[in-house]
């Protein structure tokens, strides 16, 4: 018999209450829908945090689970974040195209429009030429499907082949690192297609939405909170089945569940792909509310952050990669921001703006020696002592 | 001029010939007192011809100082003196044959002769001759440059004249090549051209293709009618081909006012716009206008009414273009130079190409040896070791900080060089050490988190580096003797710093393999790493072997560092640019082997190369090419190309 595997994982429904009262209360402080104690901006932050507190929990999923370090999945984020801005660049450019357009003394016909928006997109490289992949950026539908689509089948592709000949652990995160360089290289050119290192901007002004930047803000950030609770649900749900188990067997002896009859390669490509989906629709949410995208945001640097999130929140453990992802990102935005107070020694000052890297990366080196479960480990800390209690 | 050249030589010829009438320079001068008083472009030649003819010794000095404005005529008596001012409006006058002083003259008794910058040019071709001839080499030598900037027809003929005489045979060859050279421009006999021409057929230099380039320059010219006989045609081109397109050939015809232009959507928009009337255009609503093929129907209804030229659409133009024929001339009118100025072209074009091929090769070469470099330590830590250190790109910017920081020391490039490389090996054995003994020991088995923690301090040590040097790059100066490049051709050449660091990379592909093969430290590395328990149990040290193992490849990041800080910038964050490259190399090539990675970064080095030769454009490009090449290409060689065999190779 069947049981639910909410009535198996009972976390579920605590990370999903804790998800909801948090959005809750937010959304009550915020400027948009509520007293206004949150400015707008920040609730950006929180919103871009969701965001990646989801592709950690994709990242945990892949790493933690199935024991694949992908050093991959900023680049699927990122080109999640690139499906979705060239519609709302295109979308955008052709209302306040067609609108000058309007003002003519004849109106202007279909060609003239899209002359228009192409010169007005590819300015900046020196073009005027729709690249073929803008083929639908005209339409949203179809602009949402590839949002999942492109970088599912990149790691599909990807996956396959590096599957297939059975690169594995160290040498499989080198080969994704390297995927990553490369699509962000090519990215960088300026005859990629998509305007190079420019990147697609103004992607936070919603195309015919008179809405204030308060209330976007906010339809984003329930629209992020909405995405981690699916996500992490769906998650759980595959941890907790058959699939989990298998994908533990293939983390902790690949060979042994490959003798027991498992396509490991199947099973590994399937998760791979799958997560690269998630970390698409996590980058699809992410962009709008930071409102640019360029290639320097998918460089394989990006990606060896977010595996160091999962550890420090701790890996193997869903809400883990949510604690990890969250205080990390935050406290890094706190100290870089220059809002850490400086800590003056009389011969020197500290700045945290200079110092807080050297600090994060030591705290890496800390984590992985010290305290290999990462802050999900202090929860099995305190279970331990109620169990004693 | 043609004719003045051939007096020209007459003359000389008789000047050589002893033949002159044995006149002094005033007499020549005073025989065509009028010319020399009232000299023009036109008429002075003669005279300067006679004056250079003269075979006098003097003649040379007289002509640069009429040149620069220095002879002065004296009003009493019309002769002709050099001037040189000694006090405000007082001249000291000297005679131009004996060079004796006749004295001090006020400028009132003086005329100066200010030859106009037409007859300067021909003062100055004459002088070419005199130069050529000059007694000393480095003149003469100056006198070919100059003329080599700016080659005239007026050069050939001295210059030709001056070949035989020369003694210094490196001038003599520089000139006979000077001379083929200019025949090809400027020689009237078509025949002489033509041997010229197939002198330097398969010839590298850069000078012979300027030369022969403008024989086949081409120019576009259309004829209703037959093509011409009389014009050299360099091939005749059909519209709509490749090399012209339809509107493109239209386009000519119109700037050649043969055909009305043709009509582009903009100019029915403005033809339109120009045209409302009353929220209509030919009775047709504004409103309607966002559709193309209403915009035309208006379009043509204006053109009924002759408010408009008629519509010429693609139709047209390909009618219009049936009755033309396109074709291009070469502006040199002899086929039979054209003919061969293209050969030889063609020729040249292939021996440039494989010296093009020679010049990527060593390009190719150059790149994979700094990729050897910076892998190389790598190859120690993770090829022998296993260990992933993602910090290594940071012991290579430990290098060069260390190579900056020692530059600042010692002011002598060479010293401080030869200073850094053993001091940079010193700081990165002991931060190599160090991190062993601090983390990676702690982390044998556990291949993924190495990796983190790795990362961790690469991201530490990389803000530290900012934090003491700052954002900017900071400059490492290559020696003196290590400037300039080894130039074999003008198309093939190598910067001497870029053979530097190939025989660098060579060194410690040696010192490599005898440390490995050789040492009591590479055996044991070797043992350890195959199997520490057993090699613990033979009396090793599995942990000193382990750290010293480590420094050593640390060491030899170091040292690599100051070789790429040398023609790179050091900037914290040039290890970045290196580490993926060096573990593609390290992976491409085969973990465990040093011939691995030599042969990862032949590989690498080739292929980036030959992806930028393809596409020159585009750097970026290239590299992606590249890391998707080695992830097709690690599909069919897992293991790289130098794969372990048996238990080495584990699992």
């Amino acid at each position: 018999m069947r049981t639910s595997f909410i009535a198996k994982n009972p976390s579920v429904l605590v990370f999903l209450l804790a998800l909801a009262s948090f959005t809750i209360i937010v959304t009550i402080l915020s400027e948009g829908f509520g007293i206004g104690v949150i400015s707008t901006s920040f609730i950006k932050t929180l919103g871009k945090t969701l965001c990646l507190c989801l592709i950690a929990v994709a990242m945990d999923l892949v790493w933690g689970f199935a024991g694949i370090l992908s050093l991959g999945h900023f680049a699927f984020f990122g080109l999640g974040g690139y499906m979705i801005g060239m519609w709302l660049m295109y979308e955008r450019t052709r209302l306040i195209v067609t609108e000058a357009l309007m003002q003519g003394q004849i109106p202007p016909t279909g060609s003239e429009v899209i002359d228009s928006i192409g010169s007005q997109i590819f300015g900046v490289v020196g073009s005027n030429e729709f690249p073929l992949i803008w083929t639908f950026a005209d339409s949203l539908g179809l602009q949402l499907l590839l949002v999942v689509l492109l970088p599912g089948i990149l790691a599909l592709v990807f996956g396959w082949l590096a599957f297939r000949s059975r690169v594995t652990g160290v040498y499989l995160s080198i080969l994704t690192q390297a995927m990553t360089l490369a699509l962000a290289l090519y990215l960088f050119q300026n005859d990629s297609g998509l305007r190079g290192n420019n990147g697609l901007s103004g992607l936070q002004n919603l195309p015919g939405v008179e809405a204030p930047q308060s209330i976007v803000s906010m339809w984003f950030f329930l629209a992020s909170a909405m995405a981690l609770g699916l996500g992490y649900s769906l998650a759980a749900w595959i941890v907790s089945g058959k699939l989990g188990s298998v994908l533990r067997g293939i983390r902790d002896n690949e060979t042994r569940v490959r003798f027991l009859g498992y396509s490991v390669e199947g099973f590994k490509l399937a998760i791979f792909t799958l997560t690269a989906c998630i970390a698409a629709i996590a980058g699809a949410l992410y962009y709008p509310q930071a409102g640019i995208i360029n290639p320097a945001e998918i460089v394989p640097i990006a990606s060896i952050y977010l595996a160091v999130w999962v550890a420090i929140g701790g890996r193997g453990r869903l809400y883990g990669a949510v604690i990890g992802a969250g205080f990390v990102s935050l406290i890094s935005t706190w100290f870089t921001g220059g809002q850490a107070p400086d800590i003056p020694l009389g011969f020197y000052t500290i700045r945290w703006v200079d110092w807080w890297l050297v600090l994060l990366g030591l705290s890496f080196v800390g984590v992985t020696l010290f305290a290999p479960k990462g802050i999900g480990g202090l929860f099995d800390l305190l279970k331990k002592k109620e169990g004693k209690a | 001029m043609i004719r003045i050249l051939i007096a020209c030589l007459a003359l000389m010829c008789w000047g050589q010939a002893g033949l002159a009438l044995d006149l002094t320079l005033q007499e020549i001068l005073q025989q065509n007192k009028n010319l020399v008083e009232k000299s023009s472009r036109k008429t002075i030649g003669p005279v300067i011809e006679e004056i250079a003819a003269s075979n006098l010794s003097q003649a040379q000095g007289f002509l640069e100082a009429w040149g620069n404005k220095q002879v002065w005529q004296r009003r009493s008596d019309g002769l002709f003196f050099f001037g040189t001012e000694v006090a405000k409006r007082q001249y000291k006058l000297t005679d131009p044959d004996s060079g004796e002083s006749v004295g001090e003259f006020t400028k009132k008794d003086l005329k100066q002769l200010k030859p106009n910058s037409g007859v300067r040019a021909l003062i100055a071709t004459a002088l070419v001759l005199f130069q050529l001839s000059d007694p000393d080499p480095a003149k003469r030598a100056e006198a070919l440059q100059a003329m080599e900037r700016a080659p005239t027809a007026e050069h050939l003929a001295p210059l030709r004249l001056s070949i035989d005489n020369e003694q210094d045979a490196d001038l003599k060859a520089h000139k006979s090549r000077l001379e083929r050279l200019l025949t090809i421009s400027f020689d009237p006999d078509t025949a002489t051209r033509v041997a010229a021409i197939q002198s330097f057929e398969g010839d590298l230099g850069v000078d012979v293709r300027a030369t022969l380039n403008p024989l086949v320059v081409t120019s576009m010219n259309i004829t209703s009618g037959d093509l011409p006989t009389d014009e050299n045609i360099a091939r005749v081109i059909k519209p709509g081909s490749e090399d012209l397109s339809m509107p493109a050939a239209y386009d000519l015809l119109v700037a050649r006012k043969l055909a009305p232009p043709a009509t582009s959507t903009e100019d029915i928009r403005a033809a339109l716009v120009a045209h409302i009337d009353g929220g209509q255009v030919a009775k047709i609503s504004v409103a309607q206008l966002s559709d193309p093929e209403i915009r035309r129907q208006a379009y043509d209804r204006l053109a009924e009414q002759s408010l408009v030229p008629a519509f010429i659409g693609e139709e047209d133009i390909a009618k219009k273009l049936l009755g033309y024929t396109f074709y291009e001339t070469f502006a040199e009118t002899s086929v039979v130079v054209t003919d061969a100025a293209q050969a030889a072209l063609s020729k040249i074009d292939l021996n440039v190409g494989m010296n093009q091929t020679l010049d990527l090769t060593l390009d190719a070469i150059s790149l994979a040896s700094i990729y050897f470099l910076a892998a190389i330590g790598l190859a120690i830590t993770f090829g022998v070791m296993g260990v992933i250190n993602m910090a290594h790109g940071e012991f290579i910017m430990m290098g060069a900080y260390t190579g900056y920081v020692v530059q600042q020391v010692i002011p002598n490039h060479t010293v401080s060089i030869l200073v850094a490389l053993p001091l940079a090996f010193a700081v990165t054995f002991a931060a190599g050490v160090v991190m062993e003994r601090l983390v990676i020991r702690y982390l044998y088995n556990r291949p993924l988190e190495t990796l983190l923690a790795t990362f961790g301090i690469s991201i530490a040590l990389q803000q530290l580096a900012k934090n003491i040097f700052g954002t900017q790059a900071r400059p490492l100066t290559a020696p003196g003797w290590l400037d300039g490049a080894w130039v074999m051709n003008d198309v093939v050449s190598i910067s001497f710093i870029r053979i530097a660091i190939f025989i660098l990379a060579l060194i410690f592909l040696g010192v490599f393999l005898f440390i490995i093969k050789r040492t009591r430290l590479g055996l044991e590395t070797r043992t350890v790493t195959q199997n520490p328990r057993m090699a613990a149990s033979m009396g090793i040290n599995p942990e000193r072997v382990n750290m010293l193992t480590f420094g050593l490849g640390s060491g030899i990041a170091g040292v690599a560092g100051v070789a790429i800080g040398l023609f790179a910038k050091v900037t914290s964050e040039m290890g970045n640019d290196y580490i993926v490259q060096s573990f593609m190399t390290v992976v491409v090539g085969g973990v465990g082997n040093i011939w691995g990675a030599l042969a990862g970064a032949t590989m690498i080095g080739f292929l980036q190369k030959g992806i930028e030769w393809g596409n020159p454009s585009n750097t970026l490009a290239a590299q992606t090419y590249m890391i998707i090449f080695i992830i097709i290409f690690i599909q069919f060689r897992p293991r790289g190309i130098i794969a372990l065999k048996g238990r080495a190779a584990g699992d």
